[in-house]
């Protein structure tokens, strides 16, 4: 697979704010392909750059191998859904799907054909004549794919698709979404600052922030290997440690001292050298927790707490311990829930350990991003 | 608790003391009497006479005329205007522009028809239908201009990005998208530019010329004559056609509000 849509060093300043900072970024020809990032990370500049709303300060973008830089949107083969749907309120559902093909003047019988054959992938065939003021905001979603999926575009832009729909039907878009790609084979650019859309959806994903891209990665790789703390704290929850890397008592591992804490093992895939200071990023659901010290293992770490906090959210329950002067949050799932079992309580002293494996040395690290985690509780009490 | 009657009852006087001159005048027009106050049965013969007055019919035609130009070319000129204010707010050229707009609408009229007429003397202009027609358009722009800018306020412009997208040159998009959606608002403003057009006396009296005198002007002479019931009676079919075109536009400014933005 060849790259299709290409951006190179792409720059774009919109007054004082640096929205987009020298992007570079390959999309593959028929992937489904996420930015994301929080508000204001440049994910939606980057989209309006490659529909052609905005023209880049500095940098060139590829469709196909052919620069499509200062192309004008109606010259480009790609096609938007907008976050508003942006449908055509004076035409009819069938007068909003047939537009882009109106408009590149084809005869009327392909047109009424292509027009029947997209109402029936989204299945409005019964709704064609209505105005979208009459629709529900799933159906105009869909009518706002199939406007843009009629013309056959090279990269289908979706611009948070998803944001103005409530939960249940955003799940059930979200399935829609992924079955007409799937259909369709074309390349999609999905732009979302909703992790768990672009988790579910995406072959690759680029984590944004501050118009710069943090990492791009399959969803997996992502998650369990975030290279910066942003990801790592802007990607599901996570707790922060900082160490020096003491030694190496194998090849691939590490010894971090962590003050206040027994000496971690730690995975060293980054063959970060003796001497230098490192943040560590675990994950709270690969911590364990126990009222019992757990036998000692190869590569597992163990440490006493305290629990300070119990949250019970259903599937999983969240303990707030503290070890040492650093406080981790740990995610424990209920495989088998016993009422009668003793639970783990507020103020019990507990022991939780981690493999070697699980916690990720993160080469970029910024105080802010602490602030993206879930933050300990401030009063220490009984949940 | 009781509820007051209060407002009721001043809301009533404010409406007798507006409507209650027009009514009378409109129920004259059918009086058979010369002179107005005693009714001397029902008659249309004022309507008959005054289908037989040509300059009557010249005036009506002169209006018309007039106000079909003005409302053409001051919906062109105001929709480009608000257009332009709508998309540039922010520059402080645009404001300056606002406030020229905005201007003829509280400069008093006589103002405008005095400095209206020195100017085309100073120009050499020569005083006719034209020079009505650029002084209505002077002010009917600003209506014009005011009634789109506030449809543009809450219009979602990213149907138009949309079409572009979709293949629409920006001429297309502005022709099969902007415009159809922005049309209850047009019409409304067109109707206002027209009726302004029709009614206006003032600055009309003053760039008028031999040959161009216009339905209020002819209104005006014709007082002086003392020919009351006729003047009754083409005041009605005036007020007639304000009151259409005003409920017209009214209707339209409605339905539009509620097609607007999604």
């Amino acid at each position: 697979m060849a790259e299709f849509l290409e951006f190179k060093n792409v720059s774009k300043r919109f007054g004082a704010i640096q929205a987009v900072d020298g992007v570079s970024l390959e999309i593959k020809r028929g992937e489904f392909f996420a930015l994301l990032g929080p508000s204001g990370c440049g994910k939606t500049t980057m989209l309006r750059i490659a529909a052609g709303f905005e023209t880049p300060d500095a940098g060139q973008v590829f469709l196909a191998g052919r620069e499509i830089t200062d192309l004008p949107p109606n010259r480009r083969p790609v096609n938007t859904i907008f976050q508003s749907y942006a449908l055509f309120p004076h035409l009819t559902v069938r007068d909003n799907i047939a537009f882009g093909l109106q408009i590149a003047k084809k005869p009327k019988a392909e047109i009424d054909r292509e027009v029947e054959t997209m109402l029936r992938l989204i299945r409005l065939e019964d709704q064609a004549g209505k105005k979208p003021d009459l629709l529900s905001g799933g159906q105009r979603q869909r009518v706002a794919v199939a406007r843009a999926l009629i013309n056959k575009p090279g990269v289908l832009l979706l611009d948070e698709p998803l944001a103005a729909l409530d939960l249940k039907l955003r799940q059930r878009m979200l399935i829609e979404l992924d079955m007409i790609h799937d259909q369709v084979g074309i390349t999609f650019l999905y732009v979302t600052h909703d992790q768990s859309e672009a988790m579910s959806l995406s072959d690759r994903i680029a984590v944004m922030n501050a118009g710069r891209i943090e990492q791009i990665g399959a969803p997996a790789e992502i998650y369990e290997a975030p290279r910066t703390s942003f990801v790592a704290a802007f990607i599901g929850d996570t707790n922060f440690l900082e160490g020096v890397v003491a030694d190496h008592p194998e090849p691939e591992y590490s010894r971090l001292r962590i003050e206040g804490l027994p000496d971690a093992t730690v995975y060293n895939d980054k063959q970060i050298a003796d001497g230098h200071k490192i943040f560590l990023s675990i994950r709270p659901e690969k911590i364990q927790i126990s009222r019992d010290r757990p036998e000692p293992k190869p590569k597992r770490n163990a440490v006493p707490a305290v629990v300070e906090d119990v949250i019970y959210l259903g599937p999983t329950t969240k303990y707030w311990v503290r070890a040492g002067e650093h406080r981790l949050q740990v995610l424990r799932q209920h495989a088998r829930f016993f009422l009668d079992e003793k639970p783990i309580r507020w103020k019990d002293d507990v022991w939780v350990f981690w493999h070697g494996d699980d916690g990720f040395m993160l080469e970029g690290f910024r105080r802010d991003d602490e602030k993206l985690v879930a933050a300990p509780p401030q009063k220490v009490g009984e949940a | 608790m009781k509820r007051s009657r209060f407002p009721f009852i001043v809301t009533g006087l404010v409406l007798v003391f507006f409507y209650l001159p027009i009514l009378i005048l409109v129920v004259d027009s059918f009086n058979a009497s010369r002179f107005g106050g005693a009714w001397r049965g029902f008659s249309l013969k004022w309507y008959v006479r005054l289908f037989h007055e040509p300059a009557i019919w010249t005036a009506a035609r002169n209006t018309l005329v007039i106000a079909l130009i003005v409302t053409f070319v001051s919906l062109l000129l105001g929709t480009t205007s608000a257009l332009a204010l709508h998309r540039f707010s922010k520059s402080r050229f645009q404001r300056v522009h606002y406030t020229l707009i905005y201007t003829p609408l509280v400069v008093p009229e006589i103002l405008m028809g005095i400095s209206l007429l020195m100017a085309f003397v100073a120009a050499g202009v020569k005083l006719g239908m034209g020079t009505i027609i650029l002084a209505h358009v002077t002010f009917c722009i600003s209506y014009v201009a005011l009634v789109v800018l506030g449809r543009l306020q809450d219009f979602d412009f990213t149907v138009v990005e949309a079409a572009r997208d979709l293949g629409a040159t920006g001429w297309t998009a502005t022709r099969r998208v902007l415009l159809p959606m922005l049309a209850p608002g047009l019409a409304a403003a067109g109707l206002i530019a027209f009726t302004l057009s029709v009614d206006d006396f003032v600055i009309t009296f003053f760039v008028a010329g031999p040959g161009s005198t216009t339905l209020p002007i002819r209104v005006y002479s014709m007082i002086k004559h003392g020919a009351t019931p006729l003047i009754n009676a083409l005041s009605t079919l005036l007020l007639a056609l304000t009151f259409t075109t005003v409920l017209v536009s009214q209707r339209l400014s409605k339905s539009g509000a509620l097609e607007g933005g999604q």
